[in-house]
């Protein structure tokens, strides 16, 4: 059974043919654009849409909530249509938005019973569904939402938003902005919802937080890259990727670059990941073009690639201007 | 080496929560300083501080040679700043967003159309000169935005988060132009909440409950706490923490 289910959906805010980026590699995008998204969500499932600012994330949440109609395609949530049956749905969701949705001059407790009533239940008929988020905020909660710190107002949103006991929950960026250890945090909370049987459509442009979902999509101008568990993203990453250190890692960068052999070369940390063009070049050829160059505690291994990787890989495929200067 | 940045016992009360508890560090010309910490471990209000857009409740603070308590009006000029939620007009051109913050910081109209036309020649932006930032795709303007902050050739350039949101090759791109910039001179003062960042630079700060409990080397702050990288070191020292933003 799918939770959601989106075929060819499209939605343009401009022209396509405008023609604002000629010239600029970027032909035809409109940013914020969705441009013939497929994808499904099971049951109980966590999917994540993975990409950056203005690829699209939030205008397919958007029409997904039936908030915005598409141009083109459909889409069903819970089995409704998205344009035909909104009513339905909207009973159904929980929508968290990317910016702080709340009445700001309302407490802690207004705004949740506010929310409870306007879907026709109340705050101690599903309070087991928020328990423990809202606890965590219960201490303040005659303080007004307006004056609540980052993480408190992140915490308040999401309980309204699961106070009628949503089957699909739609968090668009709930960690943008937000420390590494928030996150974590966060996600723990996502983990336990997911436990009580509830579908989550989550997006972030934190690539790192990929292999917290169950499957993930990953976005560019209104497209999807590609849509797998995060273990098979990786698994298709088709070349060799290798890990290149040395004393000056700056230099290193440009010295890699000017290699005729290698195809990209990306600083990742402490390291650079460098693909060739060919495959057959040895760690022992590199490292002693490295070491003709100056360079001094050179280390060259093969290893696994990330998610990110994975993005850079893909998004040059479709659009090979994006990783130049 | 020059000191560009200094502080001793800085502190920031409101009321009586210690944003800022009794601070002390250096920083040298033409680094690249990390300083990170979780939300509300008190960066921002450190940082509003160093930029001379709040005084110190007590302890010294000296930015570009100048006390940012006696003269923050002299600190002001001698640094930039950007950020990712505020960097650029959206309903001005490029060229008249360059035009403005160069104006702000003193320039000559006949320097400022000068350098305007190597900049966007540099940057590869000639035919963007009269659109809307607003048009631009988010990672150029990140770029722009980063390109007028050092603009007029500041000693400091103060970054508050500006890889947020930003692609995976783009957010790479502009740690290349922060390290041209370090490359010139110009000191770099950077929070991110991306630990693979914190690597990239020189030096990092951690910030816990308004303090800093750890300041050196990527290397050896991996090395001192056992750690295979900053995003394990981060979470260490994070958790400890007994306030939060949360």
């Amino acid at each position: 059974m799918y939770a959601i289910q989106v075929e060819g959906l499209s939605k343009n805010y401009h022209s396509a043919k405008s023609g604002k980026y000629a010239g600029l590699g970027k032909p035809s995008a409109s940013p914020d654009q969705v441009d013939g998204v497929t994808f499904d969500v099971h049951q109980g499932e966590i999917f994540g849409i993975i990409g950056p600012d203005g690829a699209g994330k939030t205008t397919l949440f958007r029409i997904l909530t039936t908030l915005l109609v598409p141009d083109s395609g459909t889409a069903k949530v819970d089995g409704y249509d998205v344009v035909t049956e909104l009513k339905d749905i909207r009973q159904r969701v929980g929508y968290m938005p990317g910016k702080f949705s709340l009445y700001q001059d309302m407490t802690v407790e207004e705004n949740l019973n506010f929310f409870a009533t306007v879907f026709n239940t109340t705050v101690e008929e599903n309070y087991e569904l928020v328990k423990d988020i809202y606890q965590q905020i219960e201490p303040f909660k005659t303080r007004r939402a307006g004056k609540l710190s980052g993480g408190m107002k992140q915490k308040l949103a999401l309980s309204c938003a699961l106070i009628h006991k949503p089957s699909v929950l739609f968090l668009d960026e709930p960690t943008t902005g937000v420390d590494p250890v928030s996150r974590k945090e966060f996600w723990g909370m996502l983990r336990k919802l997911k436990e009580q049987g509830i579908t989550i459509l989550v997006s972030t442009p934190y690539m790192d937080e990929a292999f917290l979902c169950d499957r993930i999509a990953l976005i560019q101008d209104g497209i999807f890259l590609q849509i797998d568990s995060p273990q098979g993203i990786i698994d298709q990453f088709a070349q060799t990727l290798w890990a290149v250190r040395s004393n000056n890692m700056s230099k290193l960068l440009r010295d890699l670059r000017a290699h005729p052999a290698v195809d990209t070369c990306f600083a990742f940390g402490d390291v650079h990941h460098v693909t060739l063009s060919n495959d057959s070049y040895t760690i022992a050829e590199l490292h002693d073009y490295l070491a003709q160059l100056g360079h001094s505690t050179i280390e060259v291994h093969v290893i696994k690639a990330g998610i990110e990787d994975c993005y850079m890989q893909l998004a040059r495929r479709v659009d090979p201007h994006s990783n130049n200067h | 080496m020059k000191i560009v940045i200094q502080t001793d016992g800085l502190t920031k009360q409101f009321g009586n929560f210690t944003a800022v508890d009794n601070i002390s560090f250096k920083v040298q010309k033409g680094e690249i300083f990390g300083f990170l910490g979780a939300n509300g471990a008190g960066k921002t209000t450190a940082m509003r501080m160093l930029c001379g857009l709040s005084l110190p409740t007590s302890g010294k603070g000296m930015v570009a040679g100048y006390d940012i308590e006696q003269e923050p009006e002299k600190v002001k000029r001698s640094i930039g700043y950007m950020s990712q939620k505020f960097s650029l007009y959206e309903d001005l051109k490029v060229w008249e967003n360059i035009r403005l913050f160069a104006g702000i910081y003193g320039m000559k109209s006949k320097d400022i159309a000068l350098k305007t036309d190597a900049l966007l020649k540099q940057l590869g932006f000639e035919s963007e000169r009269d659109s809307y930032v607003k048009s631009l795709p988010l990672g150029w303007k990140q770029k722009l935005a980063f390109s007028v902050a050092i603009f007029h050739e500041p000693k400091i350039v103060f970054l508050d988060e500006p890889t947020g949101g930003v692609d995976p090759a783009t957010r790479r791109q502009f740690w290349e132009l922060i390290y041209e910039a370090a490359d010139r001179g110009i000191t770099v003062f950077v929070t991110t909440h991306y630990m693979d960042e914190a690597e990239y630079c020189d030096r990092v700060s951690i910030m816990v409950d308004g303090r800093i409990d750890a300041l050196d080397t990527p290397k050896s702050l991996k090395n001192q706490f056992n750690a295979n990288n900053m995003d394990e070191v981060f979470h260490q020292l994070a958790r400890k923490a007994q306030r939060s933003d949360n």
